[in-house]
């Protein structure tokens, strides 16, 4: 039963997978795409936290670091050198290596909780402020000027490998991004279906046990912390490349605390949560943005207060509970 | 094989289409594209933006249109947040195809979208103050740039107070660049920078630096804030009862109806300059702000040259559009580099061909109760153009943003 | 010696103000184990409250010790009542709630006061220090935090309801057992936390100004203080405000202000990566 569950849930995966990259590029316009591909983008970032939070049960409130980390690497190393190749791979090698030292710092020293939540908030906002303190033309790298809270503009987009004319831009950016998304989530389900997955899982429920049980915590959540940091790097990545553009705000408090509510929205716990949660979080606040409604901070507000009241797991998960009860009603129905 | 009269049919079809094709848009009215921050932080700014704005689409319509065809504003609210910038400001010229788009408050929004718009071939106006330098060829600006400014205020403390200059401004790049001028402008009058600070955009904490200030002496404060943070600065100064020993002088008080939100005990004093206040008694003034006031009440603050501009921007755009006689962007920026000008409630406003931004009367004004007592005009002041860095007549093909080498 | 002087009052003026606004969110976290991310927002409404009753005409020292906190108050029994009593102390359900009730209290502000309210001078003058002046209303605000702070303390530690709220939140079940209401004991510790923020909010106000996005100046910085101080709420509070304050405006006086900014986040971390329990987590842990 488990098994037939499990593979249903699979192969939704793989047809919702399948469709977002090939149809949905026929079908839609550019400006759509053109949206979709920052839903995307994002849709990884929570994917990271998800993965950290959910599985990791490490609860950071920095996750943004990474992101930003990822956008500014690749942001200065793209206009220094042209070709994107090495900048995209930087984006994603940098932050890995800063989720190191930091889950080292953090993980040797047993801080958890809301103790580590406070460390990667306070760390986060250190680059708000150093990035946001770079205005001025002595800041800069090389070719780039940081900015200070304008940010970097004109960022080169992705190009295709060694060909620097071959832009990746609208609708081939909705596709790279498309795949790296399912890429990742298809190696987080994988990786969680390995014995190293496991072992995540085991921590996350009972760190002493685990550790009893003869489990290296430590290492487990530093792998677990380096992965996530990797993958919200590549995201910031996309991004600098989606908007040309970025700046200190993807370190501010309030970026930092949508990536959490997009992975509540959807369900802690879940990957594809994250994913729904993302999406539909960021769709709502571009429709409040164009119909203007009303106020959009009080509409999303209001929202998510009665989504807490009344699905507190999640959307995601508390759809597959109602239709667990559906079910279980239909079969005990004579 | 073409004969006469399959050519006469087939002519006689073309322009039965393109007839038409003319009445359907002589009907259909001309799409424009408004991006204004509606929430967020900066929503003090962008409320008054487009009331601003809409005020002079509704004249233009309301006076029958544009080459007969009304106009019709796609309105986006950005939130505040920049990755909005750049999603609206491509729905806006790969769906909507608006004719222009208008909007934008901070400079890191402008340089979203504006490589944006040029790309794709849209024409972008933005009618914020900002520290200049802009050189691109579909970009215009209503708003002032700092380095007028300044010499202007500098120039009015030396014949008042005197040229000892304490400067306080906002750590981002107009802050930067407006001290730039300041210590420029200090020097070629014979005085002196005394003590310069620069503060993060979310610091509301200003003790340290008023003993500072107390302790250096100077013979004026000229302040650089931005944003709500720095408002804090005020009465923390008023506290310690600075407003009566040593004036102050900003190049930004006013932007978002400080006047009217602080008490005038506070603010009492603070000498400004700008294009537009409300005291204002030319003749187009004492018509157009009852006429604000009437579709929009009175409490939507105070209004200064931030978002007046916003009403010059579109109207600037149709003068334009009726010279050309066409939506067409080529056309219109042709017209528009005729030195376009129109009559405003901050008076006369045109077009420099050559940066693309504007000349126009600017007013030193000083805060009394609630109000900006004018104090002097400075008739049709030219954009700084440090060494004419940039001359879109000559150069077209320029697209950057100049630092001024100042 | 008057520059000496001036920078003492300055630093006092920081840590005294670090713990105005952190302190209610000390009591709801201490008390109820719940962060409240609408914690700025509470400020918001304190600040709104005095600034809108008193330019009603409204008694200053009323308007600012009376109805802003009776106000805030009131909205904290409301939000106990009708959402995070309902959520269980589930302490991601209490994110997420709090966090939407911040943007919901952002918005409501912005659509129903905008963003033109007057606000209020600092009243007082000032007092001269030969080439310094100090306006009276920082010895002021100086007072409130320790008023708030030691009046806590007492009640705390020598009331009959301070021992059952005590009692109540080292170990619940056990003085439900014993037959205390923790229920109505929960309602009240986050009304008595709102109001103290509504306090805070209105006493900042003649130096911060109110507008509707102001919340987001004071809630990291609150919240970083109440987790620094680990377990013990009040006592761990207290020291982090006093020892945040005095770096980051003693930073800010060696140097540019981002520094300080930078240097109170930097020794948090520090702080965190040696005490991994916050302050009191190992020191202090028999105080309140």
């Amino acid at each position: 039963m488990n098994w037939v569950r499990e593979r249903a849930s699979l192969l939704a995966a793989v047809a919702v997978g399948g469709a977002l990259i090939v149809v949905v590029p026929a079908v839609a316009e550019i400006f759509v795409l053109f949206e979709l591909t920052l839903f995307l983008v994002l849709a990884i970032l929570a994917l990271s936290l998800a993965w950290v939070w959910g599985f990791g049960g490490i609860l950071c409130f920095g996750q943004s670091v990474f992101f930003g980390l990822g956008g500014y690497t690749y942001a200065i190393a793209v206009i220094n050198m042209g070709d994107s190749t090495v900048p995209l791979l930087l984006g994603i090698l940098l932050p890995a290596l800063l989720a190191g030292i930091l889950g080292y710092f953090l993980f040797w020293q047993r801080i958890s909780d809301v103790y580590l939540a406070v460390i990667t908030l306070a760390v986060s906002l250190i680059f708000y402020y150093l990035t946001g303190a770079s205005a001025g033309s002595e800041y800069r790298i090389g070719n780039a000027l940081l900015g200070g809270y304008n940010g970097i503009p004109s960022v080169p987009p992705i190009n295709v490998p060694g060909l620097p004319e071959h832009q990746v831009v609208y609708g081939d950016l909705y596709v790279l991004t498309a795949v790296m998304l399912a890429v990742v989530y298809g190696g987080l389900r994988g990786l969680l279906a390995t014995d190293f997955g496991r072992v995540v899982v085991a921590v996350r429920e009972n760190e002493e046990r685990a550790q009893l049980l003869g489990y290296d915590v430590r290492a487990t959540k530093l792998t677990v912390f380096v992965i996530g940091g990797a993958i919200a790097g590549l995201s910031g990545v996309l991004f600098a490349a989606w908007g040309s553009y970025v700046s200190p705000n993807v370190f501010a408090m309030t970026f930092t605390a949508q990536i959490i509510v997009w992975v509540l929205v959807g369900g802690l716990g879940t990957l594809s949560g994250a994913v729904v949660g993302c999406v539909l979080v960021q769709a709502a606040m571009t429709w409040l943005g164009e119909a203007k409604l009303a106020d959009t901070n009080l509409v999303l507000g209001a929202a998510f207060v009665v989504l807490v009241l009344f699905a507190r797991r999640g959307l995601v998960p508390g759809t597959r509970s109602l239709l667990a009860d559906l079910r279980g009603r239909a079969r005990s129905a004579p | 094989m073409l004969t006469r009269r399959t050519f006469i049919e087939g002519t006689a079809a073309t322009a039965a289409i393109s007839t038409l094709g003319r009445q359907a848009q002589a009907d259909d009215p001309i799409s424009v594209g408004a991006i204004y921050d509606l929430s967020g932080p900066l929503q003090g700014f962008g409320d008054n933006q487009w009331r601003c704005a809409e005020l002079a689409i509704d004249q233009i319509n309301e006076a029958g249109g544009l080459l007969g065809r009304q106009l019709e504003v796609k309105l986006y609210d950005a939130q505040s947040d920049m990755q909005f910038y750049n999603q609206f400001a491509n729905q806006l010229a790969l769906r909507d195809r608006v004719a222009v788009v208008q909007g934008g408050l901070t400079s890191s929004s402008r340089e979203v979208i504006r490589p944006i718009l040029h790309r794709l071939d849209t024409l972008y106006v933005y009618n914020t103050n900002y520290e200049g330098g802009v050189c691109d060829r579909n970009f215009f600006a209503t708003g002032a740039t700092p380095g007028i400014y300044v010499d202007l205020l500098l120039q009015a403390a030396a014949d008042r107070w005197g040229k000892r200059v304490y400067v306080l401004a906002a750590d981002y790049n107009y802050g930067q660049i407006s001290a730039q001028w300041i210590r420029k402008a200090a020097q070629s009058l014979g005085g002196e920078v005394v003590g310069e600070e620069f503060f993060p955009l979310d610091v509301n904490q200003f003790g340290a630096t008023i003993s500072r200030i107390q302790a250096a002496e100077p013979d004026v404060v000229l302040n650089v804030f931005v944003g709500p943070a720095h408002e804090a600065f005020y009465g923390q100064w008023a506290s310690a009862g600075m407003n009566q020993r040593i004036p102050m002088m900003s190049t930004t008080f006013g932007g978002t109806s400080e006047i009217v939100r602080m008490p005038p005990e506070v603010v009492n004093g603070i000498m400004v300059i700008g294009s537009y206040y409300e005291s204002l008694d030319n003749a187009f003034n004492q018509a157009w702000l009852p006429e604000f006031r009437r579709r929009y009440g009175t409490d939507y603050g105070y209004l200064t040259d931030v978002p007046i501009k916003d009403w010059y921007g579109w109207t600037l755009w149709a003068e334009a559009v009726r010279q050309a006689g066409t939506t067409d962007r080529d056309a219109v920026i042709e017209a528009l580099e005729t030195g376009i000008s129109v009559d405003g409630p901050g008076g006369p406003v045109s077009v420099d061909p050559a940066t693309h931004h504007c000349f126009m009367d600017t007013h030193l004004a000083e805060a009394r109760d609630g109000e900006f007592k004018i104090l002097q005009r400075y008739q049709g002041v030219a954009p700084t153009n440090p060494a004419a860095q940039c001359d879109l007549q000559a150069r077209p093909d320029t697209n950057t943003m100049f630092t001024p080498d100042i | 010696m008057d520059h000496a002087l001036v920078v003492g009052l300055h630093l006092l003026h920081a840590m005294a103000s670090l713990a105005l606004i952190s302190v209610g969110l000390a009591v709801i976290f201490g008390m109820l184990r719940v962060i409240n991310f609408a914690h700025g927002e509470f400020l918001m409404v304190g600040g709104y409250a005095f600034v809108l009753s008193a330019g009603a005409g409204l008694n200053l020292w009323i308007a600012m010790l009376v109805v802003a906190p009776a106000a805030v108050g009131a909205l904290g029994f409301l939000v106990e009542r009708f959402v995070i009593r309902h959520l269980h102390g589930d302490i991601i359900a209490t994110i997420l709630a709090t966090w939407g009730l911040s943007l919901f209290l952002i918005g409501l502000a912005a659509t129903v006061l905008g963003y033109h309210q007057q606000g209020v001078a600092p009243p007082f003058g000032t007092v001269q220090f030969s080439s310094y002046s100090i306006g009276i209303y920082t010895f002021f605000v100086i007072l409130v935090a320790i008023v708030t702070v030691v009046s806590l303390f007492v009640w705390l530690r020598w009331s009959r309801s301070g021992l059952l709220a005590r009692g109540a939140m080292q170990n619940p079940g056990l003085a439900a057992t014993l037959g205390a209401d923790t229920k109505r004991l929960r309602t009240a510790m986050f009304v008595l936390g709102s109001a103290l923020s509504g306090l805070a909010g209105a006493v900042l106000a003649p130096l911060a100004g109110v507008l509707p996005e102001i919340g987001a100046t004071y809630v990291v910085k609150a919240f970083i203080t109440v987790i620094s101080g680990g377990a013990t709420a009040l006592t761990g509070t207290t020291l982090a405000a006093a020892l945040f304050g005095f770096t980051s405006q003693a930073a800010a006086f060696l140097s540019r202000p981002v520094v300080g900014e930078v240097a109170l986040l930097v020794v948090a971390i520090v702080l965190l990566r040696l005490l991994p329990t916050g302050i009191t987590g190992r020191y202090f842990r028999k105080a309140l």
